[in-house]
């Protein structure tokens, strides 16, 4: 019974990738294709409606792709019979999971599909490597992880990380097309992209609105840390980067409202900022040491 | 902030000034943070004596010079270490002297009426004017008042202001850390962290003395300690038969409060612990101890008990040593517990489950000086053999006798060990409560603005708004507004 669903489960990734990879030829399609420029009027006026069929099948696949593996997640969790975040692999399947969603959920408001590319690529490279390297098969929990906590403060730290993502991919865009407009005029396929401004406050907002979350996300840690472990804070290796992505992000937070940085400066902060939530993924759950030993590697 | 700089006659007071000024400027602040977290680095990937004593001590072995080099820095307790500290402490005092004039100052100006509706409305932002109806004030009264703004009335115009939760916001997350550190710090001075290995069946009366290790605040009175005693009932450990990875741990203690006359039945387990007030009572390790009889050559017993062997993987191979020091010649053994036996060709005797299905003890015999008169502290797991000859090897089925020409050792069985750990931290809940504020006021910060919605009625209605620091949002509000004017009632 419960090895079926692990079969599904897996399947349901498999699936997902494939269909997360359509989305990311689509959207190479699209960001190649969008515009052609032939003449001088041309350059003025530019035309994208040439791949507004193919950018519609790129999105609707990215939403079709994060569907099949929500259900590869949610089965791989009925599987053990908990709640999927066990190991490694588990992680890195809800975590891309959680950088395709806030990039859905910020499409919904923002026009942010030129974004696409990156996230499918992203999302399929973060699949690929817990399908081939991370997988274990699904097995019960052990016992420091059973408990209420674990729900609260996963899900809290995946979602607060896949923002975080998404906000460092904008900083990323920000800069890489700050430093094009310094060298003369945007190429063309980057026109359509929004102004650097926009950019600027997007990866903000998105920065500001999960501050917060992640907040909630190391205190849920330390209270759930001093029921299992016996002290809410030791200065673990993951407590640590926890500290320093916090510590990190309290200044970008603050350089910006109160000391008045924009654009290349916070960018950078912002950059800064999310490498260490992925030292703090990858470095401290592969190679560190510590209490936070779950990645079944 | 920006700071008059003096050069000429800079006194001694107009020092402190301008260095204090310096301190709690947002720069310093920002500079603080950010030190703090690049501070914390070294900690995260250098070994540190209170998480990894083994490790920092093979550090040691492997490269003294660096270490020495290292440990005067105090790289391997960057969290206690005094620039560690100067850095937080530093910050906490930029943070002090940049919040209070701000509390303060706010505090005022919450109190304050909104300033009173400017001239010339029509240069101030979102401005819109329309003929008047008649009714405009008293609908623009009422919705002030139905969004809780804060309003001024004055010669046929209000001027209302909304967001102080913004400020207010921020100054309760600032003074939350503040809280948060007075937590961590009270705990530290007042509480206690004990660990003791117990056997199955063992008692433990919680005294000094009865702990293993024990690190106490600086202001903790031993006296203190609350009354109680404890008695391991029974230990049990599940594993997953595929993985060997452990399922559940459940430790059934009698628990004695007060006087210890009557006892209770409580269950520990890993996410559960035992909870007397302040004092908390956790699960941390389990492992085997091998009970053995040793005799000497005439049969008589030398020593006889458990003795808790320290595991070396997950399915629980166990080393330890088997120390008499009270034989004439001295006498020790090295031992390996595996509590299911398996012979590898390469690692000899493994364990390949957890569970005691087919346990063995293999052991080394040794005779000679064990060297615990020297004075240098050694584990009881391991076993100093320089001054000691070997006299034999042999592994044991439980009830199996090992006869060597000084005597004989008898493995009866084993039991299983807990290792608890009993924690006093009076200054957690502060901590927390700091914690749930900082979430809240952050919130607060960032969700709300602070806006001011001006309106005058003459022959025309004129309305306008100003949004702090440009924060979004206030045209949606405008339009709410005026469509609320015009409508009717």
């Amino acid at each position: 019974m419960s090895r079926n669903w692990a079969y599904l489960s897996n399947y349901l990734v498999y699936s997902s990738m494939a269909v997360y990879a359509l989305s990311f030829i689509a959207h190479a399609v699209e960001t190649a294709w969008a515009v052609r420029v032939t003449t001088e009027d041309s350059k003025k006026n530019m035309d994208y409606k040439r791949t507004v069929k193919v950018a519609r099948v790129a999105t609707a696949m990215m939403i079709l792709g994060f569907v099949l593996l929500f259900a590869g997640v949610v089965a791989r969790g009925v599987s053990a019979g908990r709640v999927p975040w066990g190991n490694m692999y588990e992680f890195s399947i809800t975590g891309a999971l959680a950088f395709s969603g806030a990039y859905l959920v910020a499409l919904r408001k923002h026009d942010l599909r030129w974004l696409g590319l990156l996230v499918s690529i992203a999302v399929l490279l973060t699949l690929g490597t817990a399908v081939a390297v991370l997988y274990r098969p699904s097995a019960p929990l052990v016992p420091a992880l059973k408990s209420t906590w674990l729900v609260i403060h996963v899900s809290t730290a995946i979602i607060s990380g896949g923002v975080f993502l998404l906000a460092n991919a904008i900083a990323a865009a920000y800069l890489y097309l700050d430093a094009m407009e310094s060298r003369g005029e945007r190429t063309t396929w980057a026109k359509r992209l929004p102004s650097l401004e926009d950019l600027d406050q997007l990866s903000y907002r998105l920065v500001a609105f999960v501050f917060p979350l992640w907040t909630f996300s190391v205190i849920a840690g330390a209270i759930w840390a001093e029921s299992a472990w016996g002290r809410y804070w030791g200065w673990d290796p993951k407590e640590t980067w926890a500290f320093i992505t916090w510590v990190a992000y309290a200044a970008y937070l603050h350089a910006r409202v109160t000391v008045g940085w924009r654009g290349r400066k916070a960018a950078w902060l912002c950059l800064f900022a999310g490498s260490t939530f992925l030292f703090n993924y990858v470095y401290v759950n592969i190679w560190g040491s510590g209490k936070h030993t779950y990645s079944g590697l | 902030m920006s700071q008059e700089i003096q050069v000429p006659e800079l006194g001694s007071v107009g020092l402190l000034r301008y260095g204090w000024r310096q301190l709690t400027s947002m720069r310093t602040a920002l500079i603080l943070l950010l030190l703090l977290g690049v501070a914390s680095i070294p900690g995260s990937l250098i070994p540190q004596r209170t998480q990894n004593p083994i490790k920092v001590g093979e550090y040691f072995k492997n490269s003294p010079e660096l270490s020495t080099w290292m440990d005067r820095f105090s790289l391997f307790d960057v969290y206690g270490s005094p620039w560690f500290s100067a850095i937080y402490i530093l910050l906490f005092i930029s943070l002090i002297g940049c919040v209070l004039p701000r509390t303060i100052e706010h505090f005022h100006s919450a109190r304050a009426l909104p300033p009173s509706t400017p001239k010339n409305l029509d240069r101030m932002e979102h401005h819109t004017s329309w003929s008047a109806q008649g009714d405009e004030l008293e609908k623009a009264r009422d919705w002030f008042k139905s969004k809780r703004f804060r309003v001024l009335e004055k010669d046929g115009s209000i001027s209302a202001e909304k967001g102080f939760t913004r400020e207010t916001g921020n100054l309760f997350f600032h003074l939350a850390l503040i809280l948060v550190l007075l937590g961590i710090s009270f705990s530290s001075l007042f509480g206690m962290r004990g660990m003791a290995i117990l056997n199955v069946d063992e008692r433990f009366v919680n005294t000094t003395t009865s702990y293993d290790s024990l690190q106490f605040g600086k202001l903790f009175n031993e006296k203190n300690l609350p009354d109680f005693a404890l008695t391991v009932d029974k230990f049990v450990a599940k594993y997953n038969l595929v993985t060997s990875s452990p399922e559940d741990y459940t430790l059934d203690v009698k628990f004695a409060k007060g006087d210890l006359s009557q006892s209770e039945l409580r269950t520990i387990k890993v996410n559960s612990p035992l909870k007397m007030g302040n004092t908390s009572i956790y699960l941390q390790a389990n492992g085997y101890s091998p009970v053995v009889t040793v005799r000497d050559s005439n049969g008589d017993v030398a020593m006889q008990g458990p003795v808790p062997f320290l595991p070396q993987d997950s399915n629980l191979r166990s080393i330890g040593a088997i120390k008499v020091p009270d034989a004439d010649p001295q006498i020790g053994f090295v031992g390996s517990f595996v509590p299911t036996y398996a012979r590898s060709g390469a690692d000899g005797a493994v364990s390949v489950f957890p569970e005691a299905l087919d346990p063995r003890l293999l052991l080394s015999a040794w005779i000679g000086d064990l060297g615990l008169d020297s004075g240098v502290p050694q584990s009881v797991y391991r076993m100093d053999t320089s001054k000691m000859n070997q006299v034999g090897l042999k592994s044991l089925k439980p009830g199996e006798t090992f006869t060597y020409p000084q005597g004989s050792i008898t493995f009866e069985g084993y039991l299983q060990w807990v290792n608890i750990e009993i924690v006093n931290d009076p200054g957690k809940n502060y901590a927390l409560l700091g914690g749930i504020v900082a979430i809240l006021g952050l919130l607060a910060s960032l969700f709300t603005r602070r806006r001011r919605i001006w309106i005058r009625v003459g022959k025309s209605v004129e309305v306008a708004g100003l949004a702090k620091n440009a924060a979004p949002g206030l045209d949606v509000e405008m339009a709410e507004f005026i469509a609320k004017l015009k409508g009717g009632k």
